[in-house]
C-alpha cells in the first residue's frame, strides 16, 4: 500500500463520524437548486438556451458549479484547521510519510467528496429528467477534474494562511464571481468582454462547457482540448504551489 | 561511534538571522535514557525537530540510526517514535481509531494495528476509554495516549517533547512510571525538559543547553558533583537586604549565593557550615539544610534570570 493512499484511509475513517451531518444538504442543496433556478427561473426562459430548455441547459454548469464549491469546501476549512487548530498535518508529517503524501492522500479525499456531491445532484437531475445523452456520466468525471482544479490551488492559499478571515476574502473575490459568471446560469457572452475574462481564466467555465457538452450529447471538438488543457494546468499549478506551502510549513 | 543512534557534531540550526542551535555534538547510545535540558528559547525543541528528521539542518553533520535525515528521512521516520510538546491527537476520532489509523501511515496492516492499539491502550491503562472519543479525555489521559500513538511503530528510539509539562502530579507520576517500562523494556528514550526532578528521575545521561549551545554533560549526578556541592544551606535573614550578611558568612563553604529572600550556601557539609553560622552568631531565622539537586546545576548554568 503506499503512504498516500493510508493518509486517505485516515480522512474515510474521519469521515466515516461526519457523513450523516452533510449526507443530507448533499442531496437537499441540489433538489433546492433546481426547483429554483431550473423550474422558477426557467419558467421565465421560455425559448430556452441554444436549442434547449432552460433546465436541461444549467444542470450540467450546475453539476461542474457545485464540484467545485464542495472542493472549496473541503480545502478550506479543514486545512486551516488541520495546521492552525488540529494540528493533524504536523502528526502525519511525524509519520514515515512525505510532503506528497500528506498533500496527495488528503486531496484524493476531497476529490471523493466531490465526487459524492456531483453524483448526488446527477441523480436529482434525472429524477427531473434532465438526462438525455448516454455521455451524462462523463459529467462526474468533469466534475473531478474541476474539483481537483480548484481543490489543489485553493489548499495551497488555504496553507499560506493563519485566520479564517482569508477564506472569506476568497470566497468574496474567487468563489463567488466565478460561479456568477463561468456560464452556470446564462451564456458568457452575455458579459461584457472584461468580465467574460473571469470565465476564461478561471477554472469552472472550462468545466462548465465541457459537462455541458457531455449532458447534452454535443461534440466538443478542438475548444473541448483547450477546455481540458485549461482545467490541466489548473491542477498541475495547484498541486506544485500546495506541495511548496505544505512543504514550507511541515518541512522547517 | 558503535551503536550511536544519534550522532551529532557541530549541528547547527538558524532561521534567518537567528540561531536556535549552534554547533551542538551529542551522542545518544542504544537503551539509554538521554535528556535535553534547558530554559525557553535554548534550543532543545529545533534539536528534536532535526533529531525527528522534520526540520532539516543548517549545518554540521547528523545521522540518526545511522542514516542521513537529509536523504532518508521517511526510513528512520518509520523507525522514530514521536511524542510532541503539544498533542495532536484526532479529537474527532477514538481513542482506538487515533492509534489505528496512525498505524497505517507506517504501513502496518489493519488487523495487527488494532491488535497494537489494544496492546498499547492496555500499556497506558486506557483499555475503558478504547471505543471514547478524544475530546472529553483529561489532559494526562491525553498525553498518555500521544505516548502510546508514538510507540506502534514499535520504534528504536522514542522522542518526547517536555511530556509531563501541564500535567497534575499524579497525572505526571503516572507519565513517568511508564517511561521507566519503556526504559526498562529497552526502549531508548530522549527527551526534552525543564523540570529537573523529570530529568533526575528519567535521564541517565543529560546535557544543558542555553542559547543553542550545550553548557554541560554528564550523568545528573555526575553534573551535581561537577557544578555544585554536596550540600546547600538555605538560610534566612530578618531583614530587607539579605546582601548585608554576605560579607560575614565569607569563607564557609565554597560558593554563596544572595537572593532577594535568602542565602545559599554551596558546602561539602551541611551541619558543619550551619554550626559554623551559629558559632559567628549571626542568628538566621530559618536554616535548611539539603542535598544540591540538578535544579541547583541548572540555575548555575543557565543563571537565574527569566527567560518567557
Amino acid at each position: 500500500m503506499t503512504p498516500a493512499l493510508s493518509v486517505l484511509e485516515y480522512h474515510l475513517v474521519n469521515y466515516r463520524r461526519t457523513w450523516r451531518s452533510s449526507a443530507l444538504s448533499t442531496l437537499v442543496m441540489p433538489l433546492l437548486t433546481l426547483l429554483g433556478f431550473g423550474v422558477g427561473v426557467g419558467a421565465y426562459v421560455r425559448g430556452g438556451v441554444d436549442g434547449v430548455p432552460y433546465i436541461d441547459w444549467i444542470v450540467p454548469g450546475l453539476i461542474a458549479s457545485t464540484a467545485m464549491q464542495a472542493a472549496f469546501g473541503e480545502a478550506t476549512w479543514p486545512v486551516l484547521s488541520y495546521f492552525e487548530w488540529l494540528k493533524v498535518y504536523f502528526a502525519q508529517a511525524a509519520a514515515p510519510l512525505r510532503v506528497a503524501d500528506i498533500v496527495g492522500g488528503h486531496l484524493a479525499f476531497m476529490l471523493f467528496r466531490v465526487l459524492l456531491t456531483a453524483a448526488a445532484f446527477l441523480v436529482v437531475a434525472a429524477a427531473f429528467g434532465t438526462l438525455h445523452s448516454w455521455w451524462a456520466p462523463m459529467t462526474l468525471v468533469v466534475a473531478l477534474l474541476v474539483g481537483l482544479a480548484s481543490a489543489a490551488p485553493t489548499m495551497a492559499y488555504a496553507a499560506s494562511i493563519t485566520s479564517d478571515s482569508y477564506l472569506i476574502i476568497l470566497m468574496r473575490f474567487a468563489v463567488l464571481p466565478m460561479s456568477l459568471f463561468s456560464g452556470v446560469f446564462f451564456p458568457v457572452e452575455s458579459l461584457p468582454l472584461l468580465l467574460r475574462w473571469v470565465a476564461y481564466v478561471f477554472p469552472l467555465w472550462h468545466g462548465v462547457e465541457l459537462s455541458r457538452d457531455a449532458m447534452l450529447g454535443l461534440d466538443p471538438g478542438a475548444l473541448g482540448l483547450v477546455h481540458v488543457g485549461a482545467l490541466l494546468a489548473w491542477c498541475v499549478a495547484g498541486w506544485w504551489l500546495a506541495h511548496a506551502r505544505f512543504r514550507r510549513r511541515l518541512v522547517i | 561511534m558503535g551503536d550511536s543512534l544519534i550522532h551529532a557534531r557541530g549541528l547547527v540550526k538558524r532561521f534567518g538571522d537567528f540561531t536556535a542551535v549552534d554547533g551542538i555534538d551529542v551522542d545518544v547510545r542504544r537503551g539509554e535514557a538521554f535528556g535535553f535540558l534547558g530554559p525557553n528559547g535554548a534550543g532543545k525543541s529545533s534539536t528534536m525537530r532535526m533529531i525527528g528528521c522534520v526540520s532539516p539542518p543548517t549545518g554540521g553533520v547528523l545521522e540518526i540510526l545511522g542514516m542521513d535525515p537529509r536523504r532518508d528521512g521517511p526510513k528512520i521516520r518509520g523507525k522514530l517514535g514521536v511524542c510532541p510538546q503539544l498533542d495532536n491527537l484526532d479529537i474527532e476520532l477514538t481513542v482506538r481509531e487515533n492509534l489505528t489509523t496512525y498505524a497505517r501511515f507506517f504501513g502496518i496492516p489493519r488487523k495487527e494495528a488494532r491488535r497494537r492499539a489494544d496492546e498499547l491502550l492496555e500499556f497506558v491503562q486506557l483499555s475503558e476509554r478504547a471505543d471514547s472519543k478524544v475530546e472529553p479525555l483529561s489532559g494526562g489521559m491525553k498525553r498518555r495516549l500521544t505516548i502510546a500513538r508514538a510507540m506502534v511503530n514499535q520504534p528504536e528510539m522514542v522522542l518526547l517533547d517536555e511530556p509531563t509539562t501541564g500535567l497534575d502530579p499524579q497525572a505526571r507520576h503516572l507519565v513517568w512510571e511508564r517511561l521507566f517500562r519503556l526504559k526498562q523494556q529497552g526502549v531508548t528514550l530522549v527527551l526534552t525538559t525543564h523540570y529537573m526532578d523529570e530529568a533526575e528521575q528519567l535521564c541517565d545521561r543529560l546535557v544543558v543547553m542555553d542559547g543553542g549551545r550545550i553548557v554541560a554533560e554528564g550523568s545528573p549526578r555526575a553534573l551535581i558533583e561537577q557544578y555544585s556541592t554536596r550540600e546547600v544551606v538555605e538560610l534566612r535573614f530578618n531583614t530587607e537586604d539579605q546582601s548585608a550578611y554576605a560579607e560575614k558568612l565569607a569563607g564557609i563553604g565554597e560558593r554563596l549565593e544572595v537572593l532577594p529572600d535568602r542565602i545559599l550556601l554551596y558546602v561539602a557539609d551541611g551541619d558543619d557550615a550551619t554550626d559554623e553560622v551559629n558559632r559567628r552568631s549571626l542568628g538566621p531565622a530559618s536554616v535548611l539544610v539539603r542535598r544540591s539537586s540538578l535544579e541547583d546545576v541548572f540555575l548555575h548554568l543557565t543563571g537565574r534570570t527569566l527567560v518567557d
